[in-house]
């Protein structure tokens, strides 16, 4: 296998954390409304941690993205 | 970009010098692209708030908007930061709210489709994302140790944790401390990037489909959909990480303030 197709293939095997944090930021915004529909007085007041917990599941999400396009961009000879 | 019908989708993140500079410690200094849109930011904020701010009796429009964003950080500032201590920083938090969603909607823009205009996102680049956040981590290390002293250190401890666990404890709690900033910084700049990619791609597919003509032109219907769809994601995007930046300094800034 030469060096480019590797490249493309481990692009695209770092882009299996992409879909990861996808997984995890729904599970943030489900759980939330699970218990905001249960308690909806209350959930006003958690916002912020919704968007805390949303930031650090999509960080993560992200950085599996700039692994990705730091391999498919890299110089091919290395 | 014209070779093979082909967009390189990084390109758009490209600096370039409109204005020749001159060299400093060796190092090339000139106004840039990055530089000037940083600029066309700065006015449409400065226009936005003029524009809101003449304190008329009975608010119109505009008013109604100013004053909504500036109760919003507000709002940010008085949920995260408990105490009276909060409200100083309300400049700072306010400042990064603003600069982060003027620049991020600036660079959603459609204004290529004007000749000769190459928009450019300011948050696009690392080092703007992340002199951001260095100020922001400055922030909160200056004022902990003015504040605490060397008491800011038990930051690290959480109450309660038994002895024999303090020093795993405190070296676990200093690492998150100190990613902190490339955690900010990165997370700006890399959804960013990530939204602006993804719609060149698609871009890209439009053009190749069209090259190809044929029934081929459904793929390139499909992509400007999905482009449309795309883009209103990203205006999402683009305001969630102003209002994420803000929360989390403000978040830190309260560690720095009240310690645990």
């Amino acid at each position: 296998m030469d060096l480019s197709s590797a490249q493309v293939i481990g692009a695209g095997l770092a882009a299996i954390g992409v879909g990861a944090a996808a997984t995890g930021v729904g599970n943030v915004f489900g759980s939330f409304l699970e218990g905001a529909l249960r308690n909806p007085s209350a959930a006003d007041g958690q916002q912020g941690r919704l968007f805390i917990g949303f930031a650090a599941a999509e960080l993560l999400g992200l950085i599996a993205f700039a692994v990705a396009m730091i391999i498919l961009y890299a110089p091919p000879a290395a | 970009m014209a070779e093979e019908g082909k967009i390189d989708p990084m390109s758009q993140f490209a600096i370039e010098p409109i204005v020749g500079g001159f060299e400093l410690f060796g190092q090339q200094i000139s106004f840039t692209n990055s530089a000037l849109w940083m600029f066309v930011v700065l006015g449409l904020i400065y226009v936005f708030m003029i524009g809101g701010m003449k304190r008329e009796l009975v608010p119109g429009r505009w008013q109604i908007m100013v004053e909504g964003v500036v109760g919003f950080v507000d709002n940010i500032i008085a949920t995260s930061i408990s105490g009276p201590a909060g409200k100083k920083y309300t400049p700072w938090v306010f400042t990064l709210f603003m600069f982060i969603l003027f620049a991020n909607l600036l660079g959603m823009m459609p204004l290529g489709i004007i000749p000769g205009i190459h928009p450019f996102t300011v948050t696009s680049q690392f080092t703007v994302t992340g002199i951001l956040a260095v100020i922001s981590f400055s922030i909160v290390l200056i004022v902990g140790f003015w504040k605490h002293k060397l008491k800011f250190f038990s930051l690290f401890i959480p109450h309660g944790t038994p002895l024999p666990m303090i020093p795993l404890i405190f070296m676990v709690e200093l690492l998150s401390f100190m990613v902190r900033p490339f955690s900010l910084a990165l997370r700006l700049f890399v959804a960013m990037i990530a939204g602006h990619i993804l719609i060149k791609v698609f871009a890209n597919f439009v053009i190749q489909a069209i090259d190809a003509g044929g029934a081929s032109i459904l793929v390139a219907i499909l992509s400007i959909v999905f482009i449309a769809f795309v883009s209103a994601l990203e205006l999402l995007v683009c305001a969630i990480q102003a209002y994420v930046f803000a929360l989390l300094t403000s978040l830190y800034i309260n560690d720095a303030e009240n310690l645990h």
